[in-house]
């Protein structure tokens, strides 16, 4: 794992960390990069589904994407050369997340030497309306 | 006056089995009472964040105990209320380990008439050395089904429903 971050990251392309994290694509995550923003994207899946009768997204999902978002911007904008290692995350579920593509993005408020904390939000039809928001820790060493 | 019909726990116990993204991982239920769960997502390879060390994504254990507050949650409430997670917020005590199932337990330990209160945590075989600990809180009656107030007059457009995953 230490090879292909070490990789990526001289690639600039950290956007491709999901080809090897099996999860990844169990659940259908992948990400972009948008005029240079890293874009996380859940793509909609049946299997996805959490509330068969609202045909929502399972929150565990939506909370998986926002912490694959907020892991991808901790590697793009810090010097780790390793994975970051959750410390905690606290998701809010702002808007039902229902049957349709989901998006997420990150941003790294501080960044420490040990620690970085990270805010994230995820969204469907607009950046503006976002569905779930969350921040969390990660170690890095 | 009677108090609303509790629900029953074998119906409670078939909502969760009919929810298509536990089926893809295989949760289990493995005991349910008023007020408290507790269940598994048993270990495998598809479920895997880092190929390396084989440990487990932690969206797997954000989803066990989401799902398991949910359902713990409804044990609480009378029967058909809508539930909507508001937050939840996990702290990651340890890694799992590589080929251990992960299991949950989940408390409901406040209901108020819009709120429930959950906390619980994650664990492979001993519940005192939790690999992950939860709290969250779960909007009640968040979907439309609640009798309708004055802000139901005039309800915003689209996705604009207040609060919350339906879960």
């Amino acid at each position: 794992m230490l090879k292909v971050i070490a990789e990526l990251k001289a690639a600039n392309a950290i956007e491709r960390l999901n080809e090897v994290i099996p999860y990844a694509a169990t659940i259908g995550l992948a990400a972009r990069r948008e005029d240079g923003a890293l874009i996380s994207v859940l793509a909609f899946r049946e299997s996805n589904i959490g509330n068969y009768v609202a045909r929502a997204i399972h929150g565990g999902v939506v909370g998986a994407l926002l912490e694959h978002a907020a892991i991808l911007q901790v590697l793009a904008e810090t010097e780790t050369q390793v994975l970051p290692k959750i410390v905690n995350l606290s998701v809010d579920y702002l808007r039902p997340c229902l049957a349709a593509d989901t998006f997420a993005r990150g941003r790294v408020i501080r960044q420490g030497r040990r620690v970085a904390n990270v805010r994230v939000e995820a969204w469907q039809d607009s950046p503006e309306r976002p569905v779930a928001a969350a921040h969390a820790h990660f170690l890095l060493t | 006056m009677s108090a609303a019909a509790p629900p029953d726990l074998a119906t409670v116990v078939d909502t969760f089995r009919r929810i298509p993204h536990c089926q893809l991982l295989d949760m289990r239920m493995i005991a349910i009472a008023p007020g408290c769960g507790t269940a598994l997502i048993p270990y495998r390879p598809a479920l895997v964040a880092n190929v390396r060390t084989g440990v487990i994504h932690g969206g797997v254990i954000t989803t066990l105990l989401d799902t398991l507050s949910g359902i713990v949650v409804m044990t609480t409430v009378p029967a058909g209320t809508p539930l909507a997670t508001l937050d939840l917020r996990i702290d990651y005590l340890h890694p799992a380990t590589p080929g251990s199932d992960i299991r949950g337990r989940v408390e409901c330990y406040k209901t108020t008439p819009n709120i429930a209160f959950v906390r619980g945590v994650a664990f492979h075989t001993d519940e005192a050395d939790p690999i992950a600990h939860c709290a969250g809180t779960f909007m009640l009656g968040a979907m439309g089904f609640r009798p309708p107030t004055a802000a139901d007059e005039a309800p915003a457009p689209g996705n604009d429903r207040p609060g919350g995953q339906p879960c």
